[in-house]
């Protein structure tokens, strides 16, 4: 029998003993091989490491007690994993080996999970559409002419293409959902606090939130309620219990759920996602679901809000790497100061630069009232919108992004159409919601549509039941590849 | 300068100190606080500012900064919140330091302190934040080295008003910080280690002016010794400039101890802008009022609380109150041998003319003093129950110092206890009386001045030891027979 690319597959397999996890490595490892030249998904690939470690499990019986037993993962670059290269997509952390390793990654290995390879993001996971890494852009398994969507867009095109059968990625603005949905794939952001950033190299501390990539709703759950929960290395993680997610999603119903919309969202959406859009909520109210409009003012907002905190954030925790204590460091400097300018003149991309000059301008003495803290308040305003909006429904649906994939290139010159694919997803983040993109459809072309969830604070249960039910409504998404 | 010239201006100076806490770890990681470890041994991905590492704040820290700021009668607040101030620096590993900046958690304190006037003074403390130390680079002929061992070490920053108007008030402050701070075991004092660190805002103004002068930071104050020298160094400077028609300048200033002058550092169009901002890795410090209160029942009895109890319990000067609660441990010494000997006053001039001194001519802290107080007690009973007279006593001590051999011991292989026995010294007086024939004649013809040529030649005979009250009634009733 073929590997099955899904969590449930896989588990079962091993189970039956129908094959073992090195076996279902190898085979993964071919398909990095046979793809990844085409896809640039992957920065670095360790088949040796993933080989023992798919060995060493061989000799296990797959059990209840590893929830993710054999199930290889690809791991964002932006994440730490002992002995592997760290590069956030950036040059000026070339040659840097991460001395520890993220709590999120390292909960998964327990769980039986074997990193297959590191993945290519946007720098610093600053972008849409992965063309700002460092490291060449990575192409979408549906159209290699096409964006897979970003920061996560290796992540995402990782799963796609059957090159791992899970993925993590980082969301600040709807880095996991925007990929998720141009890849045709389940993509979580869970709320913030609910997964420990610790190991992640940090983009915007406020926003930043660690999340799966999945074929499946389900397989998003399982490695979500893996690697959830408080972490003592993190201040920001938050110590409410995990449920387990997967638990009832079979039986989970849309049936009497209260679905809300923003009419006011959906202008400027291209016509065929709004087409796929509204297909998705005609099943959900065929489901039962109770379809409501809600206003979410202050969200128009949001874009600009995003701009000032997120590049604030960034300019100071970008600051360490600055070529003093690891990472690249300029061989020419003559001065402690050129050290500084020039490592960082170097060793950032140019989207890295903007932000880290427009963060650094809002935090300046004299400016710091009219744009930091002025988008602080805008922030309340906005979270407050939301929380009014749950009064009168459970969760609240949007198209994750207002295009499907576009193609290389067509966006690069002008950075605020590249930031308007993220216009559904950053609120979600400042308010620091829980929101998960579910495949809804086919473009024209056959590029995927994908459809947002946003729920309340802490609420991914309720999320992950909604989408499963409407998945098992929408009937089997294709893979990649299967399309056409 | 001249002291009419020195007298037409009044100085304002406010303190701004960094005291590094008592704790054993780090303030955002498990690292060991621990000075004098070879570079580098003591360090983490949090302290050296790893890609993903994230801080969490130690409560340890938290409860020392509570015990600073109730022992200089702050007000602590339920929320706080943490800060980054960023600039770059090669002993900063982050490129930002975690500070507390608009909500510190401790703000409206004071403190008291006595001029050698005999004054007291009050100092407003405007707030105490807490703080991560930075690493310490290091310049060697081979290049530039960094030591992260001291950087994520926990600080607290006590900045006061500016309520001192001349070194000795900001130098009598700045003991009296040192020692509350040590008292409420927040921070052991140490300025050469740069555990007690002083940075100092000085400016001048025409006396009864208004308005405050432009001011100066004074930076690398690194002793107490230097502390007044450099200030008074740095009113004279900006009086002369004044007076010689020139602006003072905003500015930054290092002490120059070697040379002792202040050097410009850094002019005010090069002052940093730090960029503050709430620490989003950190969540609100919330101090809540039951824990703070738990922290005050906890708290030690402070500096000024103790010398108000001993003048109060045992008839102590202020002045000799002062000095024996210099530290909290010779405080304590101090109490306890008063409390095994029964006698106060004869403590504290023990205390105070003997041990100090030969501490400190021995380079020795109360802490490793080679008499225990209970010693020091025992020989304080011996003069009080005249086994020994009190000449004899200061032999005793010298003897205790020098070996750490207790009191009973010394006397007694010393054979240096008191002669009390009226056989004996009767003895010894007929001795003298025989081989002083010609003196008891005079004395026996009315010369009774002469008592007291008997008296020291019985002493000597006793080598000392005699009971002297009753040598003095022995001779008398001897030769008077």
């Amino acid at each position: 029998m073929g590997i099955p690319l899904e969590i449930a597959g896989l588990l079962e397999g091993y189970r039956k003993k129908a094959f073992k996890p090195s076996e279902a490595v190898d085979a993964f490892l071919k398909t990095i091989e046979a793809v990844n030249p085409g896809l640039n998904a992957f920065l670095e690939v360790r088949a040796d490491v993933a080989r023992s470690q798919a060995r060493a499990l061989d000799a296990k019986q797959p059990t209840d007690g590893l929830p993710l037993f054999g199930v290889p993962v690809a791991i964002k670059d932006n994440f730490l994993v002992e002995g592997w290269k760290a590069t956030a997509g950036s040059r000026i952390l070339e040659g840097y080996v991460s001395p520890y390793t993220a709590t999120s990654v390292q909960r998964l290995v327990d769980a039986g999970a074997v990193v297959i390879g590191k993945t290519n993001c946007d720098e610093f996971a600053m972008g849409s559409s992965n063309e700002n890494s460092a490291f060449g852009p990575c192409r979408n398994p549906w159209d290699p002419a096409r964006v897979p969507g970003g920061s996560s867009g290796g992540s995402a095109a990782a799963v796609a293409a059957g090159c791992a059968a899970i993925s993590l990625g980082t969301d600040t603005g709807g880095s996991i959902r925007q990929p998720a949905s141009l890849c045709g794939l389940v993509g979580v952001k869970p709320s913030y606090g609910r997964v420990s950033r610790y190991g992640v190299v940090a983009f915007a501390s406020s926003l930043d939130q660690v999340g799966p990539f999945g074929l499946t709703t389900w397989d998003a759950a399982r490695v979500l309620e893996v690697m959830a929960g408080h972490d003592p290395h993190d201040a920001t993680s938050s110590r409410r219990e995990v449920p387990r997610y997967t638990a009832g999603l079979a039986s989970a119903t849309l049936k009497g759920v209260r679905i809300g919309y923003a009419p006011a969202w959906l202008e400027g959406v291209e016509p065929e996602v709004r087409a796929r859009f509204d297909e998705a909520l005609a099943v959900l109210r065929s489901e039962g679901a109770v379809l409501c409009e809600v206003a979410l003012p202050h969200t128009k907002y949001a874009l600009s809000t995003y701009y000032l905190l997120a590049p604030s954030e960034a300019s100071s925790n970008l600051a360490r790497y600055d070529g003093v204590h690891y990472g690249l460091r300029s061989k020419d400097a003559r001065s402690g100061e050129e050290i500084y300018t020039r490592t960082r003149g170097r060793g950032f991309g140019p989207e890295v630069k903007l932000r880290i000059m427009l963060g650094t301008y809002a935090l300046s003495a004299g400016y710091y009232d009219a744009y930091y803290l002025r988008a602080n308040q805008v922030r309340g305003l906005i979270s407050g919108d939301f929380f009014g909006a749950f009064g009168k429904c459970d969760c609240i649906v949007s198209p994750t992004s207002p295009t499907t994939a576009f193609k290389l290139g067509e966006k690069t010159d002008d950075p605020l159409t590249m930031y308007l694919s993220d216009i559904f997803t950053l609120p979600v983040n400042l308010a620091g919601l829980p929101g998960l993109s579910v495949p809804c459809g086919l473009d024209s072309k056959g590029l995927p549509v994908g459809l947002q969830l946003i729920g309340r604070a802490f609420d991914e249960q309720g999320l992950f039941g909604l989408a499963s039910a409407y998945e098992r409504a929408r009937g089997k998404f294709p893979l990649a590849g299967e399309k056409r | 300068m001249s002291e009419e010239i020195r007298d037409k201006y009044e100085a304002v100076i406010g303190l701004e100190v960094h005291a590094q806490l008592l704790t054993r770890s780090k303030m955002f990681c498990g690292c060991e606080n621990r000075f004098g470890a070879s570079p580098n041994s003591l360090i983490c991905p949090v302290c050296t500012g790893q890609p993903g590492a994230l801080p969490v704040v130690n409560r340890r820290a938290v409860e020392l900064g509570v015990r600073a700021a109730l022992a200089i009668g702050g007000k602590v607040h339920g929320e706080s919140v943490f800060a980054r101030k960023n600039y770059f620096y090669p002993d900063l590993p982050k490129g930002y330091q975690i500070s507390q900046y608009e909500k510190p958690f401790c703000t409206d304190g004071a403190l008291v302190v006595r001029l050698k006037s005999g004054e007291e003074r009050r100092i407003g403390i405007q707030r105490i934040h807490f703080e991560e130390d930075a690493g310490k680079s290091m310049h060697q002929s081979a290049g530039s080295f960094v030591n992260l061992n001291r950087a994520g070490v926990p600080l607290v920053e006590i900045v006061t008003h500016p309520d001192m108007r001349n070194s000795h008030e900001a130098g009598q402050y700045l003991r009296e910080l040192r020692t509350v701070l040590r008292y409420a075991g927040v921070c052991d004092g140490n300025m050469e280690q740069g555990n007690f660190r002083c940075d100092a805002n000085i400016s001048v103004r025409l006396r009864g002016a208004k308005t405050f002068g432009t001011r100066v930071e004074l930076k690398n104050i690194n002793s107490f010794r230097y502390v007044e020298k450099a200030i008074d160094f740095e009113i004279d400077r900006q009086i002369e400039s004044v007076e010689r028609g020139e602006a003072v300048r905003q500015q930054t200033r290092l002490w120059d101890s070697a040379q002792g002058v202040t050097q410009v550092m850094r002019e005010k169009e090069e002052a940093h802008d730090y960029r503050y901002f709430p620490e989003p890795d950190l969540s609100v410090l919330v101090i809540d009022e039951a824990w703070r209160d738990r922290v005050a029942r906890d708290m030690p009895e402070l500096p000024e609380a103790k010398r108000r109890r001993l003048m109060a319990d045992h008839q102590l000067s202020a002045y000799d109150a002062g000095v024996l609660t210099a530290s909290r441990e010779l405080a304590d010494y101090y109490e306890r041998v008063v409390s095994t000997s029964g006698n106060a006053k004869a403590s504290a001039n023990w205390v105070m003319n003997e041990l100090l001194g030969r501490l400190n001519a021995a380079g020795k802290e109360i802490e490793g003093s080679p008499v225990p107080d209970r010693e020091l007690a025992a020989l304080i009973r011996k003069v009080d129950s005249a086994e020994i007279s009190g000449k004899i006593a200061k032999v005793v001590f010298e003897e205790m110092f020098a070996t750490g051999k207790g009191a009973d011991a010394v006397v007694r292989e010393k054979g240096l206890a008191q002669i009390s026995d009226s056989s004996q010294l009767e003895a010894a007086i007929h001795k003298v009386i025989a081989d002083n024939p010609a003196q008891t004649q005079e004395y026996r013809a009315g010369k009774i001045k002469l008592l007291g040529f008997f008296v020291g030649q019985v002493m000597k005979e006793t080598r000392g030891q005699a009971n002297p009250g009753m040598v003095n009634e022995l001779v008398k009733k001897i030769l008077d027979r």
